[in-house]
């Protein structure tokens, strides 16, 4: 037996999902459909979208119309259905390396239309699926399969990106503080344009193994102290900023929407 | 005094991959691992507060048994 949220949301039968012991994509998941229920939203009124990789999987697990896509494409996928069916609350669920590598050009161009898409980006340091290669959001220094003496890049700021790019909502959060990760999917999916909700989750295996970071409970305690909320934030000074990271809603403004204005477009003719 | 209990903590001991991320963060100390798998060492103490079912990354623990 399952809990009524996850009976009435998910695929039951396909569990015990494929994740690893101690990966946080569960828990971000979850986070989702429990906002989904607070909003009140019918099934049948949401899709979701995802990419490849580990964090894509969960597509597979839920039981809305649900689309399975190619790597990094989940966003232009997206942006076809949300353009077809403009009434469908569109949710895109992608990993780090789906979203800001290989899909990198997708992610900055739907959050420059602004399109009513919501994409929750499950960020676990790592390309997981696939062994453990760094990924754009492995931070310097750190190793992967790939960077066996550590990983010379600078990692991006997904959030930083996609504000920079033109999303009308942006969001962080971490799966220690998963009630956070609720209230920002509420307020991705009511904001009417592209949200961006960055969730930090864990990889045990691969980047924990990797960079000796030990097992799941020391990486949650690792993202519990490391995470500060934006407010308190930004009253720390340049050196104590060094090792910490901002969560809460970064970011928000009022610009029209895509399929509206396309639509007020169409009108004239 | 007490407050009366309406939710009982449930396990799922076949989803269950013994992560012990529950037990780490549960505030009352109320589970503990036992053969790789989750499971209850002092339910009286349990307040109901959700937090191993809110990070329960495999669905396995859950609030919702009369």
């Amino acid at each position: 037996m399952v809990s009524k949220l996850i009976d009435k949301y998910y695929r039951t039968d396909r569990l015990p999902h494929i994740w690893c012991t101690g990966c946080g994509n569960g828990i971000v998941l979850r986070s989702i459909v429990k906002a989904i229920d607070n909003l009140g939203l019918n099934k049948d009124d949401i899709c979701v979208v995802s990419g490849i990789g580990c964090s894509s999987r969960a597509s597979g697990y839920l039981d809305f119309n649900t689309v399975h896509t190619t790597h990094g494409r989940a966003l232009a996928f997206a942006t076809g259905i949300k353009f077809s069916n403009p009434n469908l609350h569109v949710i895109v669920i992608t990993g780090d390396g789906d979203c800001a590598a290989i899909g990198g050009n997708h992610l900055i161009h739907a959050a420059r239309r602004n399109i009513d898409i919501t994409t929750v980006v499950f960020n676990n340091n790592i390309y997981g699926m696939t062994g453990g290669q760094y990924s754009p959001a492995t931070p310097t220094g750190d190793k992967g399969t790939t960077a066996p003496y550590g990983n010379i890049d600078y990692n991006f700021d997904l959030c930083e990106l996609a504000k920079a790019a033109g999303a009308t909502y942006v969001s962080r959060s971490t799966i220690y503080a998963a009630n956070m990760i609720i209230k920002q999917v509420e307020e991705g999916i009511k904001n009417k344009g592209f949200s961006f909700i960055e969730t930090l989750t864990i990889c045990p295996t691969y980047y924990g193994r990797k960079n000796s970071k030990g097992n799941a409970v020391d990486m949650v305690t690792h993202l519990k102290d490391s995470a500060v909320n934006i407010s308190a934030y930004e009253k720390l000074s340049e050196e104590e900023k060094a090792n910490r990271i901002p969560i809460g809603e970064l970011y928000k403004r009022n610009r029209p929407e895509y399929t509206e204005k396309y639509e007020s477009m169409m009108k004239l003719f | 005094m007490k407050e009366i209990k309406n939710d009982k903590l449930i396990i799922e001991k076949n989803l269950c991959k013994g992560c012990g991320i529950c037990v780490a963060f549960c505030p009352k100390n109320v589970l503990e691992i036992k053969d790789k798998k989750v499971s209850i060492r002092d339910l009286d103490s349990c307040i109901q507060c959700g937090l191993c079912e809110l990070r329960c990354p495999d669905y396995a623990i859950y609030l919702g048994g009369k």
